[in-house]
This record gives C-alpha cells, structure tokens and sequence, in this order.
C-alpha cells in the first residue's frame, strides 16, 4: 500500500470507530462530552510519560482512558451539586484538566513528540513511518491499533444495542427492568475514551469531537431508524475522512484539519438538502402548505357567496383582492392553481365552483 | 430470576420516608394495595405522587421505610412489575417506530444480551392491536400524536406481562379515544386479576374509573375504597384552601357515586 493509501485507510478507521459511540452521544445529549473527553485525556498521557518516558507504553492508554472517566465523573459530581448546569459543568472541569496536562508537558517533556500542535492537531502525515507487523502483515501502527478499537467498538454496541437504546430513549425504564443506565452510561463514556485515546496520537483532539459529532448529527437529519443511523454515520465519517486528506492535498494543509472541514462542509450539505428535514425541503413544504391553505380559503370564499344575490360582484377577481387582502401576484396565481386543479372556473370574469370545488369547500369546512 | 406471588399484597410500603436535600418529599407513609384494583393516586402538584411510584420501583432510594412486592424486595420481583412513565419524560424524536418502542417492554424477560425476536414482535403487535394502534406500528413515534404515544407506552406495559402495573399520568393531555382505550385496557387487567395504580389528577373521574384511591399529599392522607374515602372532607384535607376552588369550578364532588360528568 502507498502511504497515501495508509493514512486515507487509517483516517478511515478512526472515522468508523468515532461515529459509532458518537451516535449515542448525540442521541443522548451528551455531545460535548466527547469534547471534554477528547481534551482531558492529555492529562493522562503527560502523567504516563512521566511515569514512564515513553509515548506508546499501556500504561499511558489506561491513564489517559481513567482521566476520561475522572471528567465525567467530575462533570457530573459538578451538576449534582445543582449549583451548575450540565453545558457549563463541562466548560469547567475540562480545560483544567487539559490545562495541567499542557503545564506537564511543556514543563518536563521538553521536545518528544507531545507538543501542543500534535496535540490539537495530530500528526496524520507521519503515521505511515511507524509500522508493525501482525500476521505477516506489515502495517502502519495506527492501523493495528485504531483496527483494534474498531472492533472492539463494534463488539460492544453489538451486544450491548439492546441495552443502550433502552438506556438512552429511556432510562428510567431501564433501571426498573435491571438495566442500570449508569452502568451503561459509564460503559459508554470508557469507549468513547478508548476511542479518543486511540484516535488522539493520530488526528489530534480537535478531529475526534468532530468525528464524533458530525456524522451522526449528519445521518439523523436522513434517518429515522437507529441501525441506519449508525450506518449511515460511518459512511459520513469515511466520506469526511477522504474528502479531507484529498483537500489537505490540493491546498497543502494540515491533513486533520482539513477532515474536521469535511464534517462540516457534509453536515452543512445535509441540512440544506436533506429530504424531508433539510432546510430546504422544509422552506418547500411551508410554500405548499400556504398555496394549499390560500387554495381552500378560496373556495371556502366563493361557496359562502354562491347563492347570495350579490354573488355577481363577490365572486369577481378584483373583489377577491380586497376582500381576503391579498397582493394581485398572490390572487392570481391560487387562482391560477385553483383553476389547474379544476375547483374553480371562469365565466365571463366571474369565478364559479366546480362540483368538486364545492365539496373540497365543505370538507374543509368541516375541519 | 423469576418473581413469586404468596398471599401477601401485591404492594405493601411502611414508614415510607423520601427526601430531596432534607426536603421530605414523603413523610412516613404507609399502603397496602389490595390484589385485583384499580387504585388512583390523587393529591396536588408536588404530593409525591410521582416520587412514591418511582421509590415503589426503586427509581429513588428512600430516606426510611420500606417497600415490599409480594413480601419480598423490587429487585427479586422486577418481572412481577409493568411501569408506564409520564410521556413527557422521554425524548420522542428518538429514531424508532411504535413497534421497536413497545418490544422494549420485552428487555426485562429477555435479560441482557439476549436479542427480540419474532415472539417478541408478535407479542408486541397484539399488544398495539389491543390499544387500537396496529396500523402505526411501523410509524416513526415523533409523528405520533400525544394520545397515541400514551398507547405505545401502554402497550409497552401490557407486553411485560406483570402482575403489577405503575402509571404516571397516563390519562395526561390525551384525546377522548385514547382515554377510553386506556380504561379499557385498565378493566380487562383488572379483570384478569391484575393490580393497577395510576397516578390521577382529574378528579372528576375518579368514582367512574377506580375503585380504590389514595389520598396523598407529602403524607398519606387517607386510603380505601373509593366509596368511603373519596370524600369531600377528606379531598379537603388532602388539597387544603385550594379544594374550594376545585369545588366552585367543578360543581359539587359526588362521594363514592358513579359521577358522570366529564371534562371536555
């Protein structure tokens, strides 16, 4: 494989692995805890090095994982205090940590690997250059490493979907069936550690709350069913992650970077153009309904007046628009739609129901 | 583990203390349900109506006191109970359809890991079909109407199967069809022998849909047959100053009689 190949194959992986545990993220609320998350863990990675002067030993993994669950832990210590809501619980305990952990790296790690742009940023383009070889394979670490978490995400919302769709639609019935949302809770916030930690040494903290997020805000505008959802947000993940190391490439800039645009300039496309919930569907829709609206106000209008005496001057299109105050642009053209639709005809300038018209008149009016 | 009945009451709470903060949210309150009723908890805003239901089912952990299914604790009687929590404590735009939402009932007999399968969807599409919503199984639950996500809770609960059913507010802003489903339903259970506690706030209804009703506000005021508890003394007692204006805007409260009036 090119290390073009490897590092799009990579990204990929950290892709998939981030959108998975992010859909229940979004799906419970809980969104910027993949930001506190994804932050905080540096603590734990400068306390492991410290400890032992290396950055790929487990134990910086274990650490950093555990300084996820201290943030949520943190966090929600905070908000039980009920003295501070949730959103600002998490601007609050996050930076410290994060914070500390810049203190410690640019205090006693001088020039390894872990400086503060790595940090926000990864270093994606260097991943090829590290390798190992499993089975014969020989691969770039991250593949092996970011393989690993995948799988093992997979594995877990597998056998657990169960328990966590019930936990996060509702919790309260989850805990009197047995099912302890806490329990799930926690479950949930040490994959989304593992997974930040792992995904951190590749694409930097700032791409990890983007992969984590985006997708699947992107795929529940497009889906109303949770296996699709989660499906369609790994297929946004990869699109990003691809997408992104091809405009690195065209503009020469930082390849993370340029795949947390991606999940940007995707989602904005999704919101625009979704099918039913995109924006501009919706604007689509309103436009309808009014026609349709402006429509039966019509009809309602001319079956009020049919049989009255004055119906000759009623009826007519110039008295329409005073009446109902209607702009001529407007009157004309529901007029226009009316006669399309054979509600209505015109009769020596006169505007006359049809049959149907009448009844579509009093079936409104029994609304 | 599978749940056991013997001769004792289906719910059986004592000196029943819950406090927020030191706040007592519930003072000392006693119950025995009967096996086989339909009971209504009625009481103002903030009696611990909701709070005594989820303490019942070990939602909220009390400050003293104990409650007791069939003698024995929650947790070895979990399969024994059905809960239908207040609609407005779920997130509707969840991505599902009524079907998925009502096999969730099935979870707790499942046990962890284990998937639903076909038992499971039919079971939960007769119990759609019993609460007149087997036409929306498929419908995603966000395009559901207020009363017709109340039914999907409902037959969620029927598909538990239990001996012991704990609404919150199930008659709660829905239309005149859902609410007569939904007492429908509730005489059929109580019919097969099923015991029923509802949090109520229409007093109105009362007389016509419970038999048994307790009276509740922080204390237990008084429980019984809804024929001699349901007084207006006691609504009083349980309401305070604010049981005359309930009075002057509902007319006079008939006690223990089959009141047909109804509010719109």
């Amino acid at each position: 494989m090119t290390p073009q190949a490897e590092i799009q194959l990579i990204a990929s992986i950290v892709a998939v692995a981030c959108a998975l545990p992010g859909v229940f993220l979004i799906l419970r609320r809980v969104a910027l805890m993949s930001d506190a998350i994804s932050h905080s863990i540096l603590l734990g990675i400068a306390v492991g090095f410290l400890f032992t002067g290396s950055t790929s030993h487990p134990l910086l993994v274990a650490l950093a994982t555990a300084s996820g669950i201290l943030t949520v832990s943190l966090v929600e210590g905070l908000i039980n205090t009920r003295r501070v809501k949730e959103d600002a619980a998490i601007g609050l305990v996050f930076p410290v940590l994060f914070s500390i952990g810049v203190i410690l790296i640019s205090r006693y790690a001088g020039d390894v690997h872990l400086d503060v742009d790595a940090v926000l940023l990864g270093e994606l383009a260097f991943a090829p250059f590290n390798r190992m070889a499993f089975f014969g394979l020989n691969l770039p670490q991250g593949v092996w490493v970011m393989g690993g978490i995948l799988l093992l995400n997979l594995l877990l919302i597998g056998l657990f979907y169960k328990e966590l769709k019930l936990a996060t639609f509702d919790a309260g019935l989850a805990a009197a069936l047995g099912f302890s949302p806490v329990l799930l809770h926690y479950g949930l916030m040490t994959v989304v550690s593992v997974t930040a930690v792992g995904a951190f040494d590749h694409v930097g903290s700032i791409l990890v709350v983007a992969l984590m997020i985006a997708p699947p805000a992107s795929a529940y505008l497009l889906t109303n069913s949770l296996p699709r959802m989660l499906g369609l947000s790994a297929l946004y993940g990869v699109a990003a992650a691809i997408g992104g190391y091809w405009l690195a490439r065209t503009l020469d800039a930082n390849i993370a970077g340029a795949m947390a645009t991606m999940t940007g300039v995707f989602f904005l496309l999704t919101l625009l153009f979704a099918p039913e919930q995109g924006l501009i569907a919706r604007a689509l829709q309103r436009q309808r309904r009014r026609q349709r609206f402006a429509v039966e106000m019509l009809l309602v209008h001319l079956s009020r007046h049919e049989n009255e005496p004055e119906a000759g001057t009623e009826n007519s299109l110039a008295h329409l628009v005073e009446e109902l105050k209607w702009q001529p642009d407007f009157a004309q053209s529901t007029v226009r739609s009316a006669q399309e639709e054979v509600f209505v005809e015109r009769q020596n300038g006169l505007l006359l129901l049809t049959e149907e018209g009448r009844q579509v008149a009093s079936r409104v009016l029994q609304r | 583990m599978p749940g056991q009945r013997n001769g004792s009451p289906p719910i059986h709470i004592e000196d029943l203390t819950v406090a927020y903060r030191e706040e007592p949210v519930l003072w000392d309150v006693d119950l025995d349900v009967p096996e086989g009723t339909l009971m209504a908890i009625v009481g103002p805003n903030g009696a611990g109506k909701s709070t005594l239901i989820k303490t019942i089912l070990g939602l909220i952990q009390p400050a003293a006191g104990q409650v007791r299914i069939y003698d024995r604790s929650y947790t070895e009687q979990r399969s024994l109970v059905a809960y239908v929590p207040q609609r407005g404590s779920v997130d509707w735009d969840f991505p599902t359809n009524a079907l998925d939402v009502v096999m969730m009932g099935r979870y707790g007999h499942l046990g962890w890991l284990k998937r639903p399968g076909p038992t499971e969807r039919k079971l939960a599409l007769d119990a759609l079909t019993k609460v007149g919503m087997q036409e929306y199984a498929g419908r995603q639950i966000s395009q559901l109407s207020g009363g017709q996500q109340q039914r999907v809770f409902l037959a969620r609960a029927l598909v538990q199967d239990a001996q012991i059913y704990l609404m919150d507010e199930p008659f709660q802003g829905v239309d005149a069809t859902t609410e007569k489903a939904i007492i429908t339903v509730l005489r059929e259970l109580r019919a097969a022998g099923r015991t029923v506690v509802v949090v109520h706030h229409d007093l109105e209804t009362v007389p016509e849909y419970f038999d048994h009703v307790l009276l509740l506000n922080v204390r237990a005021i008084a429980t019984g047959p809804v024929a001699e508890i349901f007084t207006p003394a006691n609504l009083r007692r349980t309401y305070g100053g604010h049981m005359d204006m309930l009075l002057a805007r509902d007319g006079e409260l008939t006690p223990g009689g089959g009141s047909n009036g109804r509010h719109s």
